[in-house]
């Protein structure tokens, strides 16, 4: 009786840290500027969820042969998710689609929300560029 | 157990819900392959989890099913389905140089 309630209790624990991952990994889908941030977040995040939701489902389970499928589940989905990050990430690079780089702000970005201080910083560089060009002459 | 399991598959299915805000406004269609993969790995989670919660054993077959479609999905988008801009080609297949006559 008391093996049975530690073992529905580490089954809690290991799915809630799994739904942690998959909504780290949701928000990133959702917020992250960028295909490759993007995918980063993504097929990380997710398979990593997905290995801790496998773990807790997993000991459940009575039988070995369905733990091994669980386990084979899970390392198909970890190396399909390094694939497909892949082949997506290099195909997009090799059809020039720009990553954004670190320092060059969010001029780049995919998305069309702008947030609040980088309109502030653009306004100022306009400002700084017209008092230059209001001293030189 | 069984209400604490369903309230994992809802939780997983209402991120499946908000990974389709991404598939609406991903600006490429890159980007809503990148959401069909969330679909399919969110997919498998929540299969895995209602096979316990309902002690259904087929449920994680189709699990397994779904694993092997979602790296099916983004293969086939990246082989034939990815619109390319001209002048363009794939590294994958990369075009014949063209003949002078």
């Amino acid at each position: 009786m008391s093996v049975e309630l530690m073992v529905n209790g580490l089954t809690v624990v290991l799915l809630v840290i799994g739904c942690f991952f998959f909504l780290a990994g949701t928000v990133g889908l959702l917020r992250f500027p960028d295909l490759y941030c993007r995918l980063h977040a993504l097929t990380k995040a997710d398979a990593l969820g997905l290995g801790f939701v496998t773990a807790g489902v997993a000991l459940q389970l009575g039988a070995w042969h369905e733990i091994l499928l669980l386990a084979a589940l899970w390392l198909l989905v970890l190396s399909a998710a390094a694939t497909v990050c892949h082949i997506l990430a290099s195909e997009a690079l090799a059809q020039g689609v720009e990553p954004i780089q670190a320092g060059a702000g969010r001029a780049g970005s995919m998305d069309s929300e702008v947030d609040a201080s980088s309109a502030e910083d653009g306004s100022e560089g306009g400002d700084g560029a017209r008092a230059r060009r209001g001293v030189s002459p | 157990m069984t209400a604490f399991l369903l309230g994992v598959a809802i939780f997983l299915l209402a991120n499946v819900a908000a990974g389709l805000v991404r598939v609406i406004r991903g600006p490429t269609q890159a980007d809503r392959v990148v959401a069909a993969q969330l679909f399919g790995t969110t997919g498998v989670a929540i299969l895995l989890v209602l096979s316990v919660a309902m002690d259904a054993r087929p449920l994680r077959d189709v699990a397994l099913i779904f694993a092997l479609l979602a790296v099916v999905i983004s293969v086939a988008f990246v082989k034939r389905g990815w619109v390319r801009a001209p002048g363009q080609p794939s590294r994958a297949e990369p075009s014949l140089p063209r003949e002078e006559p």
